[in-house]
């Protein structure tokens, strides 16, 4: 099978809200930042939100839109649309927050999608990327809708819990990205991951980014090579050789359109870095699993 | 500057932490190796749900809240021992509250209590607690002369350092001193139904939750004593000279951010950083005298690329470096492989604790 293309415009446009997702270090906020400045440079209205309240995204993002959600927020607001409006600082400032969402695990999880699923609603918006949740998180973060529905029978929570998942299965509104490093432990959580997703919450998995790729030809040094540039090269080639295995073994497991984020030799990304990579999307780095 | 062979191999509990994806799990079992090779038993405890761990030491079935000894292909005539387990939060928790109920039905009581199994697992701070009372379990443990923690990937790692009354924290949770009023006999549960906040938190969250977290509370009453005591045990051991904090990082800024913030968190408790472990740095490489031959051009390029990423790396890491001046700061470079059995765990070994065969193990790829 010759590799399919994708069309990254097609994608954006045919959903509302991406969820990217990932562990740890695998550069989720990154990734973040390219998606939505090349959904920006197609022309959508895109708001970025971040769940984790790392500061990085805004400078990333340099003049799109961030919104800041957390879970103490999400849930006071929602306290406060829901009869407790008087009460809501004391519940915030007494810590009662923090133990409603202990005590009631998910809700905290219900009400942060709640607020995702009102700016995927907002006529403000074409297109919502998010940030997702924190290493490990995803899957309960999306399976909180479904786990609510089976404790919560009835009121306003669950009410949100059937509207949320409502969302969740409908690919035109919701899809989520998963993020990779091209490197064994990041791809082996990655295939877990995107299994989990779809067996256990039902959401639709877009493309697959695997961020920081050294793509390039085989460096091969002559007989009289000076032996600091033999060994560089032995290096680099190495580093290629162990990415080019792990998206092919990405691609064996998973058939899933990649897209594949170049690496970029510099140790702090800024908005320009984001900018380059995202124009480098919307032209040529989009490849089906070669097969 | 002391070295990384003589803080590590002279400490009786070693705490690594740092951010996520920066290597600290597969630090601490390398840390772990080392100390089993020179002939000290050692346990490493991880909080990794990922089972990287458990990958890395060549385990299928994963890890459980029990320590499990691991065969590390060590002669038969050495003492040392390398076991591993994963913290179960919630388990560790049961075992604190069997061990401090003053019956078994109290006990009981409290371990099927539905808010008690919300919080047991999920509570902010409860990870960070119970992985510090783990730790006092097996620093007491006759089994184990050394005792590593890879600490949660998360900013509040280190908050079981603030005092011994936050180790205890849900005594401290604004709930309990909600529902309960000191009174001149002990602690009385207030009556809900008499209190519009809580009457009005019911409707919207449901009524069983509170009376869950009451029920609880009232088992509960009695035993703060017996916590607060365990707390200031672990609390000494966490500030005595037989503990060593090792800071692991990766040269990129968001990483570097986390580590100077653990650092500083461990400097306002007058811990000192022992180990700075840099992992996941790009190598550099000597550039050669004498004309840049054209047939080589690529190589050059190559060569450039990666010394200057290397110098930027530096960079990255200049002011953390400097915070952490008095420490034993080891670089481990990127490897052509990712760690994921015990042979590349070896190899990280060898890199922490013998730097120089680094150019050697390069040049063998």
């Amino acid at each position: 099978m010759p590799p399919k293309r994708l069309d990254l415009r097609e994608f954006f446009a045919a959903t509302r809200l991406v969820i990217v997702a990932g562990k740890g270090g695998v550069g989720k906020t990154t990734v973040t930042a390219v998606l939505a400045r090349a959904a920006a440079q197609t022309g959508l209205r895109v708001v970025v939100v971040e769940l984790d309240g790392k500061p990085a995204l805004g400078r990333l993002v340099d003049d799109l839109p961030v919104i800041r959600l957390t879970a103490a927020d999400a849930l006071a607001d929602y306290l406060e649309t829901h009869g407790l409006k008087r009460v809501a600082k004391r519940l915030a400032t007494s810590g009662v927050i923090e133990v409603v969402s202990t005590a009631s695990p998910g809700i905290d999880d219900i009400v942060v999608l709640g607020k995702l699923k009102q700016l995927e609603r907002s006529d403000d918006w074409d297109l919502v990327v998010v940030d997702g949740p924190a290493a490990g998180h995803a899957i309960t973060f999306l399976l909180s809708a479904r786990s609510l529905l089976d404790t919560v029978r009835s009121g306003p929570v669950h009410t949100q819990a059937t509207d949320v998942l409502e969302m969740l299965a409908d690919p035109a509104r919701c899809q989520v990205v998963l993020v990779a490093l091209p490197e064994t432990t990041p791809v082996n959580e990655l295939i877990e991951t995107a299994y989990a997703l779809e067996e256990r919450v039902g959401v639709q998995l877009g493309p697959v980014v695997i961020n920081g790729v050294d793509e390039g030809d085989p460096l091969s040094p002559g007989p009289n090579t000076p032996e600091p540039l033999v060994a560089a090269a032995a290096f680099r080639n190495a580093r290629r050789a162990l990415h080019r295995r792990e998206i092919e073994r990405l691609g064996n497991d998973l058939a899933f359109a990649q897209i594949h984020l170049p690496h970029v030799p510099t140790a702090d990304l800024d908005a320009d870095d984001i900018r380059f990579l995202a124009n480098l999307l919307l032209t040529d780095q989009l490849l089906e699993p070669t097969t | 500057m002391s070295d990384i062979g003589t803080v590590v191999s002279t400490a009786d509990v070693i705490i690594c932490c740092g951010s996520g994806g920066v290597g600290k799990t597969t630090t601490a079992a390398a840390l772990g190796l080392q100390l089993a090779q020179i002939g000290r038993r050692t346990v490493v405890v991880t909080i990794d749900p990922a089972r990287r761990l458990a990958d890395a030491l060549g385990l299928a079935d994963g890890l459980t809240n029990e320590p499990t000894r691991l065969d590390i292909g060590l002669p038969p005539e050495s003492v040392g021992e390398l076991w591993a387990m994963m913290l179960d939060t919630a388990a560790t928790f049961d075992g604190l509250v069997r061990a401090n109920a003053p019956d078994a039905e109290q006990a009981e009581r409290i371990l099927t209590n539905r808010f008690y199994r919300n919080i047991a697992g999920a509570l902010s701070g409860t990870q960070e607690y119970m992985a510090a009372e783990k730790l006092h379990a097996l620093h007491a443990d006759t089994r184990f002369d050394v005792v590593i923690v890879d600490t949660p990937p998360t900013r509040n790692a280190l908050d079981f350092l603030d005092a011994p009354g936050t180790l205890a924290r849900f005594l401290d949770h604004p709930l309990f001193k909600i529902l309960m009023l000191p009174t001149r006999r002990g602690l009385k549960v207030l009556n809900v139904a008499a209190q519009p906040l809580l009457r009005t938190i019911a409707k919207v969250v449901g009524g069983d939750v509170l009376a869950d977290a009451i029920a609880f509370f009232q088992a509960f009453a009695g035993m703060e004593t017996g916590f607060r005591s365990r707390a200031d045990e672990v609390m000494a051991l966490l500030r005595s000279d037989v503990t060593r904090y090792v800071l692991v990082a990766s040269p990129r800024a968001d990483t570097v951010e986390e580590a100077r913030y653990f650092a500083a968190r461990l400097g306002d408790s007058h811990l000192p950083v022992g180990a700075l472990i840099v992992n996941r740095a790009t190598p550099s490489f000597p550039v050669p005298a004498g004309r840049r031959a054209a047939r080589d051009a690529a190589l050059w390029r190559n060569l450039d690329e990666l010394n200057a990423i290397a110098a930027a790396e530096h960079i990255q890491l200049a002011d953390l470096l400097v915070d952490v001046a008095d420490a034993a700061t080891v670089w481990v470079p990127l490897l052509a492989s990712d760690v994921h059995d015990l042979t590349s765990l070896h190899q990280i070994r060898e890199l922490l604790f013998a730097p120089a065969l680094f150019d050697a193990e390069m040049s063998a790829e």
